[in-house]
């Protein structure tokens, strides 16, 4: 019995994590490059799922086949999310840029984006709680197993080690990969070596956002529900995950993740879910306090 | 030179409007009319609980208008927006109260109430709210000035813990909670009268609102085992925990309070709604009043009326019928006419203990059953 | 750019933000009740709105001074030059503090009421701006020590009767005690890192009050918190909202006077000397860890006294008013104005509580419009309204015939 309970929690700090991870890489990878707290970066992930939603209730309307459903409704959000992760940086970050503005001034922008983007989505949509479409039905060959992790839960635990493995493919053998990479390194060198950084950034919101898309609507499906607001209090959780793995790395940010979900999950488990925020903030703190970059983080030494 | 010039004078002008704009309305305050508040959350996240008190309010204030008012003046219609936050509250009573408010209703959170309530009780200002559950609102006496169109949790409370000893047949329980305000006081309070009643609390836990995965305390509660769960709070995470428990094959029973019994909670959780159990107001959609209200909300607004419509449609015709009765916006007429005197509303026929409590309003349980929520009857 | 360019690049614009709000704007899915509306004058409105909008950004993101060459010494100095100029500066503060003294008896209740919150934000924003803006200490949990003053003031009010004026400071100094010892593990953590593990404070001390009901009553707050007493009379509403505004305006004055002076004060140049460069300033002798202490347990101590304010002026408090957006909204206070700059900031926090107070009138559209407002001026203004001017000391021959009256001043 006890060794079930074990398992249980292990199974379902593992799904915790995986959510985390699935916002979280968007972060680090933005924080990366641009070093900015990308607040608005959980609300691109309630538009993705906002827009599977619409999407796919319209096209369910229009009576197409479920698979037809899923894989058109899924590639319009990913698509949107990238086309909102694009705008936002352009009317928000780039002028900031351009004028050297100080880095908190970006900040605040991105404070101000994510509130407009919130608004924006409950006074065109709505205030309520949707209903999210199950897109991943009960597999059957999964039933014996469905009370230790359910079928959504599993796809989110394999997509998000797939998105993981692309983007590490993404930025270790391609040529963006090697452009993002100069960039976060050192910006004024990257241009002289002829990256154009602003390029560079551009495809680090839109792949940011892509992942942010696909973590929206697999956690609409997990959870069954969306509302505007489910951006924020999952978009801090998952920053929190990001500076523990040490923010700008992307194994960091999943490791990251997967820590602190079965931190909180082992901890609600044995002693009290009433304080597991509590808890998973002073594991941050103690973290932090010995190894002040997050567990992968690049030390940072400063020479004079 | 000129530019922040220019900037600071276009600041102070910005003020300079704002203030004019303040006073315009305290000029504005001094017509003759009989001014009816509405306070609540107009927006943000509790928004859908409070919108229907403004349709409701509208209403009636409509219809008893185009009759030509009351003691011959025309009822006017103010309303306020709390966003359910304390410290908005005050500011919204204290305008209201600026803006010549003899009754409110509202406002729809128990924590804003509190805040607001301290305003109203010095200013001589009635508030009735349709929605403030907590038990000391009225049952502590410090609001004198209060009054509510609804039960208050602790009978909702033991009405549970009646219903989940006599017709469920339990032994152990889990009181699950959302560590708010609302559902956190509804969670001690039922704890509270299982222990009294000798039934076994095997798991008291509050989870994080808005968290993106429950499973666990899901878990936990599997392995608890207890042969009921009680949730206090609201229903997107009453929600979110039916469903996980049901995906990973937990069969226990599960109950809520009033803030689950809510259509959009079997519309929103679906197939895994069925054979929750949610206390609420008694059923009164055979009274006559009920169904014209519903009927003018249709025509108003195309669609079936919200959360607490009916309580707050009650709440302002019980308080223009206390002034009316009264005679007077005086304050102590008010409070008497409403502890007096019978209004019928679409809650039944009422009228105010000396607490500010509605007699004759009650609780049902009610079970979700195809799709509907059902009305149980409690074994004897 | 010629004007076909223009109007072809805005057309581009346009039909990119139609395609944009598509599916938000455009479709209203009721997943409830399951019926689709089409809402297509949106996207024209959209449309036409972007379209005209983008002239309009264009034309200011070009008026906007350029690169390297924002800084024209003498101009931006304006507002801060006539504050110093005698001449102005005493006829303007006596004109303020006469039309402060006058404005509970010639405004609402209402309007009192809300400039009171106002003031409390100005407070807090200046306490905030001695650790972001002097110290350069990016705190997101700052709304923690503000809690620790409302709740100390509710809490020894409650069992130990004590009154307002003894619990003003008493807030203050548990804040401060509050502040040093989050602040003493911490501080060693750079920039953004110190962020996340002040916000993670800040969230946990709201979650403690939260669930520990018996040191805090939990979720469901404290009720009748008295509000301050005059001399032992107690007032009528009208009269404490007054009198509770003339102590804020009083703190408030205080807190400017003690900020401007340390600002000038050899720990106030410390700070700055570390907010630039941290490594030359410990060559220079400077205690780098007690330093920052210092300005994170000052900055602590002024939000503890605002929130003794706070909960005397709200008389209920319950964890609800201490979560992140709460910082978050003090922080934007301190950008928004200007950091570091003292007037800045009170302009900041007045228009930033004020606006969404004013913009009632807009009701559901007031936090977007926020938003909005929040996003532009970072664009357009990224120092915030009126940047921090640092002193200089300089030999330069235009100035040096003015520099006779001010010459201590930039």
């Amino acid at each position: 019995m006890d060794f079930d309970f074990l398992t249980y929690l292990f199974f379902g700090g593992l799904t915790r994590g995986s959510i985390y991870a699935l916002i979280a890489l968007g972060y680090t990878m933005v924080y990366g490059i641009v070093e900015l707290i990308n607040f608005a970066h959980g609300e691109i992930y309630m538009i993705g799922a906002f827009t599977g939603l619409i999407i796919s209730s319209v096209l369910t309307m229009l009576g197409l086949p479920i698979l037809a459903i899923v894989v058109l409704s899924a590639l319009t959000a990913i698509i949107y999310s990238c086309a909102y992760g694009y705008t936002m940086e352009k009317i928000a970050y780039k002028p900031l840029r351009d004028s050297n503005a100080p880095r908190l001034s970006a900040l605040i922008s991105a404070i101000g984006m994510s509130l407009f983007l919130q608004n924006y989505v409950l006074l065109a949509q709505t205030s309520d709680f949707l209903p999210f479409p199950n897109f991943i039905p009960d597999f059957e060959f999964w039933e014996p197993y469905a009370h230790i992790l359910t079928s959504p839960e599993l796809v989110i635990l394999i997509t998000t080690v797939i998105v993981m493995i692309c983007l590490t493919i993404l930025i270790k053998f391609t040529k963006i990969g090697k452009a993002m990479r100069a960039t976060s390194q050192d910006k004024v060198m990257a241009v002289l070596m002829g990256v154009n950084i602003n390029r560079v950034i551009s495809i680090t919101f839109i792949v940011g956002s892509a992942t942010a898309a696909i973590g929206g609507i697999l956690i609409a499906c997990h959870i069954g529900q969306i509302n505007f607001y489910m951006g924020f209090t999952a978009g801090i959780k998952a920053f929190v995950a990001a500076v523990l793995g040490g923010i700008g790395s992307i194994p960091g940010a999943v490791l990251g993740s997967f820590v602190l979900g079965l931190t909180e999950s082992f901890f609600a488990g044995y002693f009290s879910s009433d304080y597991e925020d509590v808890f998973a903030f002073l594991f941050l703190v103690l973290i932090l306090i010995f190894r002040p970059s997050g567990i992968l983080g690049r030390a940072e030494t400063k020479k004079v | 030179m000129k530019k922040t010039g220019k900037l600071f004078s276009f600041i102070t002008f910005l003020f300079a409007l704002f203030f004019l704009y303040g006073i315009s309305f305290a000029i504005d305050a001094k017509t003759d009319t009989i001014k009816l508040g509405v306070a609540g959350a107009h927006s943000g996240d509790l928004a859908s609980y409070g919108i229907p008190t403004i349709h409701a309010a509208k209403l009636v204030i409509d219809k008893i208008n185009a009759k030509g008012g009351i003691l011959g003046k025309k009822v006017e219609l103010l309303v306020e927006d709390d966003v359910c936050k304390p410290e908005v509250a005050g500011n919204t009573a204290t305008k209201l109260i600026s803006d010549g408010a003899s009754v409110v209703v509202g406002h729809i959170c128990s924590g804003a109430t509190k805040a607001a309530l301290g305003f109203y009780k010095e200013a001589g200002v009635i508030a009735m709210s349709p929605s403030a559950t907590n038990p000391d609102l009225t049952l502590s006496g410090n609001y004198p000035n209060f009054f509510r169109t609804i039960a208050h949790d602790a009978v909702q409370a033991q009405l549970q813990v009646q219903f989940a000893i006599e017709n469920l047949n339990v032994k152990k329980v889990a009181v699950l909670h959302d560590k708010g305000d609302y559902g956190k006081g509804a969670a001690v309070l039922a704890k509270k009268y299982f222990i009294q009643k000798g039934v076994e609390v095997v798991l008291f836990e509050g989870v994080t609102p808005g968290a993106v995965d429950y499973s666990a305390i899901v878990t936990k509660v599997r392995h608890k085992n207890p042969d009921l769960v009680v949730w206090g709070g609201y229903h997107p995470e009453a929600s979110k925990i039916v469903t996980l428990m049901r995906k990973k094959r937990i069969k226990t029973f599960f109950m809520g309070a009033d803030g689950i019994k809510d259509n959009s909670f079997i519309k929103v959780t679906g197939k895994y709604a069925e054979g929750v159990y949610a206390t609420g107001p008694r059923d009164v959609s055979k009274n006559s009043l009920n169904i014209l209200a519903k009927k003018e909300h249709q025509k108003a607004y195309g669609s079936d009326p919200g959360t607490f419509f009916y309580a707050g449609y009650a709440a302002t015709l019980a308080l223009l019928n206390g002034i009316e009765k009264a005679g007077s916006t005086n304050y102590d007429a008010i409070v008497k006419a409403l502890r007096t005197e019978y209004v019928e509303t679409p809650l039944g026929k009422i009228r105010f203990d000396k607490n500010g409590d509605a007699t004759g309003i009650g609780f049902s349980v009610y079970k979700v059953e195809n799709n509907v929520f059902l009305e149980q009857k409690i074994k004897k | 750019m010629t004007i076909k360019n223009q109007i072809k690049k805005s057309f581009l614009v346009s039909l990119w933000f139609m395609f944009l709000t598509f599916p938000i704007l455009v479709i209203q899915v009721n997943t409830v009740e399951n019926v689709i509306k089409w809402r297509w004058l949106n996207m024209i409105g959209v449309g036409i709105g972007s379209f005209f909008l983008s002239i309009l950004w264009r034309y200011m993101l070009e008026k906007r001074p350029e690169k390297g060459k924002q800084t024209k010494k003498y101009q931006l100095f304006f507002l801060n030059n006539i504050l110093h100029e005698k001449k102005i500066f005493f006829p303007v503060i006596i004109l303020l503090s006469l039309f402060v003294l006058c404005f509970p008896y010639i405004f609402s209740m209402y309007q009192t009421n809300i400039m009171i919150s106002a003031l409390i934000y100005v407070m807090m924003g200046l306490g905030l701006n001695i650790v972001i803006g002097l110290a350069g200490l990016l705190d997101l949990g700052y709304v923690a020590f503000f809690a620790v003053g409302a709740y100390s003031y509710a809490l020894l009010n409650y069992h130990y009767g004590l009154i307002f004026w003894i619990a003003l400071p008493l807030g203050g100094i548990l804040a401060l005690i509050f502040g040093v010892i989050l602040g003493y593990p911490v501080l060693r953590l750079r920039g953004d890192y110190l962020a996340i593990v002040t916000l993670g404070f800040g969230e946990i001390i709201r979650l403690v009050l939260e669930n520990w009901n018996d040191f805090s009553f939990g979720p469901s707050g404290i009720s009748n918190i008295p509000k301050p007493c005059f001399l032992g009379i107690d007032l009528s509403l009208q009269g404490t909202t007054k009198y509770l505004f003339y102590i804020i305006v009083g703190m408030v004055a205080l807190t400017i006077f003690v900020t401007n002076r340390l600002q000038n004060s050899r720990i106030g140049r410390a700070w700055i000397a570390l907010k630039d460069d941290e490594i030359a300033c410990q060559a220079m002798g400077i205690n780098k860890g007690k330093t920052k202490l210092r300005a994170f347990g000052l900055g602590a101590m002024w939000a503890g006294m605002g929130g003794v304010i706070f909960a005397a002026k709200t008389t209920f408090i319950n964890p609800a008013s201490f979560t992140i957006w709460e910082s978050v909204i003090i922080l934007c206070t301190v950008v928004l104005g200007g950091m570091g700059s003292i007037t800045g900031v009170v302009l900041g926090a007045l228009l930033l509580i004020l606006l969404p107070e004013y913009l009632r009138a807009f009701s559901e559209f007031r936090m977007i419009i926020f938003g909005a407002v929040l996003v532009l001026m970072m664009v357009f203004r990224p120092g915030g309204i009126i940047k921090n001017v640092r002193r200089i000391y300089k030999f330069d021959p235009i100035l040096e015939k003015n520099s006779v009256k001010n010459e201590v001043n930039s």
